[in-house]
């Protein structure tokens, strides 16, 4: 990996943390919310099905953690199992894909 | 007081010496009188004894410190004392490490000044009140002790990573107005080996005996990375 790369991964890191912020504290904001007075499947799937702001905003969230998580891993396994190289690097790219896939599923189950 | 001095290499062990108390003792008096009446083998490295060479670093009681300004007093915790070599650099032998990879990594992080000016054109003009030049002054200090490359948890995880010293010195560089070899100096001191891997654990701050603050040069070097990046210089 070039140093340009890995100075755009940290960048992507940081910019990707500064939107899952905004979104974990949508997010916790929605749940306290949304438990007032119990939680049901319906109540849900009623404010999410459809709904193409919600769908926007869950798009984020999940291409934000896509993109952070395995940046973050990446120097986990340097640091703590000695990791390194294109075989760690091709993993973690498998690893964001899978977080982006099994996340975009999840965002259009509860939308269509 | 009871002294626990290490002795050998990295397979070594500690041994226990008996070293009278004095007024105003130093940890680097303690290892010099046990060099001088109870183990003449004992190797360990120092100079001036004043706190300007940086050669006399040591680990004492678990913290890398600079051994000729460290009183006893301040360190010597229920009348024990434990001097050992320091951490994250490979040992010669007893207190002596090899302080090559060190000072390798400033040459890695291009920490040699280059100018563009020849001999036969008049001076360069840094006012000392600029912006630049107080930056710079904030981070010039450093003796090169190799106490917070020691310190440093990064250095110990990732052996590749520069460590603070050498990127304190990359940003005193960087900050130097009459230097000419930014870009290819700000390449050296990013990415996985360089500023970017700094955790801001702030070791290197916390125990820096000349109180600079490599944690701001290396959050100062991100910076700037990032601000050529977005110029499309890098």
């Amino acid at each position: 990996m070039t140093p340009r790369l890995e100075m755009l991964l940290w960048i992507a890191q940081r910019a990707s943390a500064a939107v899952l912020a905004l979104c974990v504290a949508v997010h916790l904001a929605t749940i306290i919310y949304a438990v007032q007075g119990g939680l049901t499947a319906a109540e849900i799937l009623g404010r999410t099905r459809g709904n193409h702001a919600w769908l926007a905003f869950y798009s984020l969230f999940v291409l934000a953690a896509s993109v952070h998580a395995p940046i973050g891993l990446r120097a986990v396994c340097l640091e703590w199992l000695r990791w390194r190289g294109a075989s760690r690097d091709i993993a973690l790219a498998l690893f964001a894909a899978a977080l982006a896939w099994l996340g975009m599923r999840a965002v259009f189950a509860v939308f269509t | 007081m009871k002294v626990s001095v290490w002795k050998g290499g990295a397979n070594g062990a500690f041994e226990e010496f008996e070293v009278p108390r004095h007024p105003s003792q130093t940890v680097l008096d303690v290892v010099t009188f046990i060099q001088r009446t109870l183990d003449p083998t004992l190797a360990y490295r120092y100079a001036c004894r004043v706190g300007m060479c940086g050669s006399c670093a040591m680990t004492v009681n678990g913290v890398p410190r600079w051994t000729c300004r460290t009183h006893v007093d301040k360190v010597v915790r229920a009348d024990r004392l434990q001097v050992g070599p320091l951490k994250n650099l490979p040992i010669v032998r007893d207190l002596v490490t090899d302080m090559r990879e060190f000072f390798d990594k400033w040459a890695r992080a291009k920490g040699q000044f280059q100018g563009s000016r020849t001999r036969s054109e008049d001076f360069d003009q840094v006012k000392p009140s600029s912006s630049e030049r107080l930056q710079a002054d904030a981070a010039i200090e450093c003796i090169g002790c190799g106490v917070c490359y020691s310190a440093c948890d990064v250095v110990a995880w990732n052996p590749d990573y520069l460590g603070p010293a050498a990127l304190n010195r990359a940003w005193t560089l960087i900050k130097d107005e009459r230097d000419s070899a930014r870009l290819e100096r700000l390449r050296a001191a990013a990415g996985d080996a360089g500023c970017h891997s700094c955790h801001t654990h702030m070791s290197c701050s916390e125990r820096c005996p000349k109180h600079l603050s490599p944690t701001a040069s290396i959050a100062g070097l991100k910076r700037e990375v990032l601000k050529s990046l977005v110029r499309g210089e890098l």
